[in-house]
């Protein structure tokens, strides 16, 4: 068996790596931050963030305000921006100076380019992707859900031997923990030893920002390639509804729009109350992002589509003639409830 | 302009569709179900030609799997690859991430030259993303996840590539050699070329690997160099739906929808 680089006994304390971009905490770091603190209460288990950047100690705290016991800041200029090559050095060597028992990240980009690499490094275990997370009853060991298949099989994977055990945990899955504020813990600055010469990637160019979070929708409306390009009408019955426009992978694929809206399991997990699903075939890795929803509308033009079999109100036509009626009717339904 | 040595690491999936668990052994079910190149290695299989015809040199593809594998490798070789390497053993089967990119990354020193090493973003049956990344530890190159747009500046030895973010994407330039994952849809995939696939099919280089071809240690493949296990498997349960058919014209269904919908509105 391959060894990881510290072992089981020499373990302690469910760590996390605190994504940031441009001085802001990633939703999905906080969520793993409140996961943890509801899995370590109880059994005495300290939860540690781990948190890179330059200028970035202001965010420890909203971390503690989450559930953290404490957090180590690496803090360098050079660290503004990930790298590969920067940020793995130095995660590498905090943990093997903090010999955590579990590691957690968010399913980021960055995040799983990041997870990949040190987890060979470290010689572990890693399990990607994840849709929840437990500890063993007896043993405290991490079990991870994650889909396989396209999300037909679900399979709980755990890492006995190898340290840490490290999971990426998908985004919106666990709830964010309501801060507060008056939580005390510890802030650790620990030193950089980087230089220049360290960093062999250049980023040349970096945009952010800006796009909306399907994740945390009430109300989706969601088009495929059945809207041909055209989320006109989409996004009228979304605004109606004072919810987000997501997609299909179709769409992106075809340049429509990016990648922010998409659903599924290259995209995002969403649980909106009402999902409202135009123009999708209801592939398995489209479902698997919209099943958690509360209501699903499914509007497509093929009586046969799978899409009909994941949904509560099925309409069979095209979705360019239910969409102006039903956003009429909305708008009625809506006036005689004094609007909101 | 120098010639490129591109590594295409491909894998075989069970169709996503036909693939169900028998919930009383815990296993999955693959009898029946047919397989098909993993779809995003398409895109892997796309650029490399594509990054081929620019540059010259070789484009060499690798995979690890079961020896049905094969003639898949041949249809990638119709596609326009110049060679493809099997690593087939029952010693690499079971392999996690943690395996699976050891032994890809000793068959891929075993081919020996390489300025690009090519991967799917992810496959559509583990669907983990952790591999690329992996692979590139063990060989110390540099990386580039989720990757469009790709640009060798062979006479600086360095690549340049677009890569998704989360809510954006970057622009970023790393030395050569390189493991990039491309991203889903990166571009369209070409068909295989018929008078290709009647010599893929006859003469294509295909050479299969066992462990002892390639320098592994045992205890690092498969099963045994698999820290992760599998606990326990279950077919996904999906929320039980009304599926309740509208009837009528879309302004007759418009209406029956939105009384149902009355508690959201
Ligand atoms: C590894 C991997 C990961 C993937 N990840 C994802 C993912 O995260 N998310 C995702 O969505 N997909 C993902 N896919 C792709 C997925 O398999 C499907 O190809 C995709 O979801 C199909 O999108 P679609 O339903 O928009 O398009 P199609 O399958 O082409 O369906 C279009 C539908 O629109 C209907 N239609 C056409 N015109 C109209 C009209 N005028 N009115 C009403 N209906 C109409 C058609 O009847 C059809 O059902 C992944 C695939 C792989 C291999």
């Amino acid at each position: 068996m391959t060894k990881s680089l510290y072992g089981a006994k020499e373990a302690s304390g469910i760590w996390i790596y605190l994504e940031q971009s441009q001085g802001q905490l990633e939703g999905v770091s906080l969520e793993l931050v409140g996961k943890a603190r509801e899995l370590a209460d109880g059994r005495g288990i300290p939860i540690v963030g781990v948190l890179l950047g330059d200028q970035v100690g202001d965010l420890a705290q909203e971390a503690i305000a989450a559930g953290a016991d404490e957090v180590r800041v690496a803090d360098d200029p050079l660290l503004r921006q990930y790298t590969t090559d920067g940020y793995a050095r130095v995660v590498t060597e905090i943990i093997l100076e903090g010999k955590p028992d579990i590691l957690l990240l968010g399913a980021t980009p960055d995040g799983r380019d990041l997870a990949g690499r040190i987890a060979v490094r470290l010689r572990t275990g890693l399990t990607a992707d994840c849709t929840d997370l437990k500890l063993e009853e007896k043993s405290g060991l991490l079990i991870g859900e994650v889909w396989g298949f396209g999300g037909g099989v679900i399979a709980y994977i755990k890492c006995p031997d190898n340290r840490p055990q490290m999971a990426t945990v998908r985004a919106g899955v666990f709830a964010v923990p309501k801060p507060d504020a008056a939580r005390k813990g510890k802030v650790v600055n620990v030193p950089v030893k980087l230089s220049e010469k360290d960093i062999k990637v250049q980023v040349l160019e970096h945009v952010v920002g800006g796009g909306v979070d399907i994740t945390r929708a009430e109300v989706l409306v969601a088009a495929g390639r059945g809207c041909q390009g055209d989320f006109t009408l989409v996004n009228e019955l979304a605004s109606l509804l004072d919810g987000e426009v997501g997609w299909s992978r179709v769409p992106v694929d075809e340049g429509w729009v990016s990648r922010d809206g998409m659903i599924g399991q290259t995209g995002y997990t969403t649980r909106p109350k009402l999902a409202i699903v135009c123009g999708i075939s209801g592939a398995f890795q489209f479902t698997v992002g919209v099943e958690k929803a509360e209501t699903i509308v499914a509007i497509n033009i093929d009586a046969e589509a799978p899409i009909f079999e994941a949904a509560d109100y099925c309409i069979v036509d095209d979705m360019f003639n239910v969409l102006p009626p039903l956003i009429e009717a909305v708008k009625k339904a809506r006036g005689g409830n004094g609007g909101r | 302009m120098r010639p490129l040595q591109i590594i295409a690491c491909v894998k075989v999936v069970p169709k996503p569709e036909e693939v169900k668990v028998d919930t009383k052994t815990m296993t999955i079910e693959r009898g029946e179900v047919r397989s098909e190149i993993n779809p995003p290695d398409m895109n892997v299989l796309e650029m490399a030609l594509t990054l081929k015809e620019q540059h010259g040199g070789k484009v060499t593809v690798i995979a690890m799997g079961p020896p049905l594998f094969e003639p898949y490798m041949r249809l990638a070789l119709a596609m326009g690859a110049d060679e493809a390497y099997l690593l087939s053993d029952r010693a690499f089967a079971a392999a996690d991430t943690l395996a699976t990119s050891y032994a890809l990354a000793q068959g891929i020193r075993k081919i020996g030259d390489y300025d690009l090493i090519l991967c799917g973003e992810e496959s559509s049956d583990g669907a983990t993303a952790q591999v690329p990344p992996g692979i590139a530890e063990w060989l110390e190159t540099s990386q580039i996840t989720y990757a469009e747009d790709l640009e060798v500046l062979s006479d600086s030895k360095m690549v340049k590539a677009k890569r998704e973010l989360a809510g954006g994407y970057e622009v970023i330039q790393v030395p050569l050699p390189c493991t990039v994952s491309v991203k889903i849809g990166a571009n369209e995939p070409r068909f295989m070329d018929m008078e290709r696939k009647v010599w893929a099919e006859a003469d294509g280089p295909v050479t299969v690997w066992a462990a002892s071809d390639i320098d592994v240690e045992a205890e690092m493949i498969g099963l045994p160099g698999s820290p992760t296990i599998v606990d326990g498997l279950a077919q996904a349960e999906s929320t039980e739906r009304k599926r309740e058919f509208l009837e009528g014209t879309p302004e007759e269904q418009a209406k029956v929808l939105v009384e149902r919908l009355r508690p959201y509105l």
